[in-house]
């Protein structure tokens, strides 16, 4: 049994673990807000409210698989040194791309989200994947990597999102849940709220972690 | 050969065409459309900036190098909406400044873009808390900011908490109003 996790928490082993692995990995053991750390600019800054989170969240998937499916037909073809070169560049393609579609169809989410969206270009997670699983393995498991890491971090920004729109504004997805008697916690949707909220929550998952270890002996 | 910088990078050169190539695709299938969006956001609020004018009897027009809206009805025309613009507490706040016809009375104003601060400087894109009072004010004379209660129709109630917010709203009516009011009574069609 310790066999098999510990197979599956190997990222870089030669072969690579398979795509219902990497897809599953990507929601909980690694996922990229709680266990990687990464994206943390769009986590703290678009988690005021829930439609932003989500429509960030749905960005990054749209672009990750994107990127990892580009990146892992021509992984044949990349040189060690222009690797990041070339994820740089389709990342930024597709980035646009994404950009300049929610200005057409969604104007006010992108009005919203503003330069967050161009800023998914730096964001780390996309590049991890590219170097981690797509430019090493087939397509079909570069896109179950990209969408499980890409549900990992919508599940990230989700829990974040929900704590701060119900208690810095009394609503989710902009339907009031509390009274209205509620006193809107004005700094939870301030960027300090952001700081909290993560910092709580991580401090959650690692209390959580920590203790099933100790558990499990 | 094999080491020369062709053979190192034509990966690179090509998707940076090919990529360029798919841009310039999605930037000629999409701006008609974004640009569309934001004119339709402008004109979607003439109504309630000049009382009776209308989205279809309003253009679009230049006067005086700035881009404004001749706020219309089927009767002809009621009045003026000017889009403009500066820097407020946090970001650049974006506005709609609707006056009547001889650009004697403000008629309404509303916040296109604003990222001052949520729970205070946001407030002035609020009808009830801010924006409706300036309908009815002076279009002839600056603006002032008031933290006493406002007693005149030149005086602005500022937000507890946003006077700067509040001073920079004033300050973008009177910058426009002063360098737009001659052009806009000059573009009036004769009668």
């Amino acid at each position: 049994m310790p066999d098999a996790r510990t197979a599956a928490a190997e990222t870089s082993s030669d072969g690579g673990p398979s795509a219902a692995e990497r897809f599953l990995n990507g929601i909980l053991p690694e996922n990229p807000t709680y266990r990687q750390m990464l994206g943390m600019c769009p986590t703290l800054a678009i988690t005021n409210g829930m439609r932003s989170a989500m429509t960030m969240a749905g960005a990054v998937l749209f672009v990750l698989v994107c990127a990892n499916v580009m990146v892992s037909l021509i992984r044949g073809l990349l040189k060690p040194h222009l690797r990041i070169l070339v994820f740089t560049l389709t990342i930024a393609a597709f980035v646009t791309i994404v950009d300049r579609l929610l200005a057409a169809y969604m104007y006010a989410m992108s009005k919203q989200l503003g330069p967050y969206v161009p800023l998914i270009i730096v964001n780390c997670i996309i590049i991890s994947r590219c170097e981690v699983c797509a430019a090493k393995q087939s397509v079909p498991t570069a896109i179950a990597d990209a969408v499980g890491q890409s549900l990992g971090f919508a599940l990230g920004l989700a829990s974040i999102a929900t704590v701060r729109e119900i208690l810095g504004a009394g609503t989710w997805f902009g339907l009031p849940v509390l009274p209205a008697a509620w006193p809107a916690w004005v700094i939870m949707v301030l960027p300090p709220g952001a700081f909290i909220t993560l910092g709580l929550l991580m401090g959650g998952v690692n209390w959580f972690l920590a203790r099933r270890q100790t558990a499990r002996g | 050969m094999r080491n020369n910088y062709i053979a190192q990078a034509w990966l690179v050169i090509v998707l940076g065409l090919v990529f360029g190539g798919a841009l310039a695709g999605v930037q000629a299938a999409l701006s008609d459309r974004i640009a569309q969006n934001k004119l339709e956001e402008a004109l979607s609020q003439i109504p309630a900036l000049v009382p009776g004018a209308t989205k279809e009897a309003s253009t679009e027009v230049e006067v005086g190098g700035a881009r404004v809206f001749r706020a219309g009805a089927a009767s002809g025309q009621l009045g003026w909406v000017i889009p403009c613009g500066r820097q407020g507490f946090g970001d650049r706040i974006e506005l709609l400044v609707g006056v009547d016809r001889g650009v004697e009375r403000i008629t309404g104003l509303y916040v296109l873009e604003q990222k001052e601060t949520p729970g205070l400087g946001n407030k002035i894109a609020d009808a009830r808390l801010f924006r409706n009072q300036f309908a009815g004010k002076t279009a002839t004379r600056y603006l002032v900011v008031t933290k006493q209660g406002a007693k005149t129709d030149y005086e602005i109630d500022a937000i507890t908490g946003a006077t700067i917010s509040s001073m920079a709203v004033c300050g973008i009516v009177n910058e426009t109003l002063g360098r737009l009011r001659a052009e806009l009574l000059a573009a009036l069609p004769k009668e």
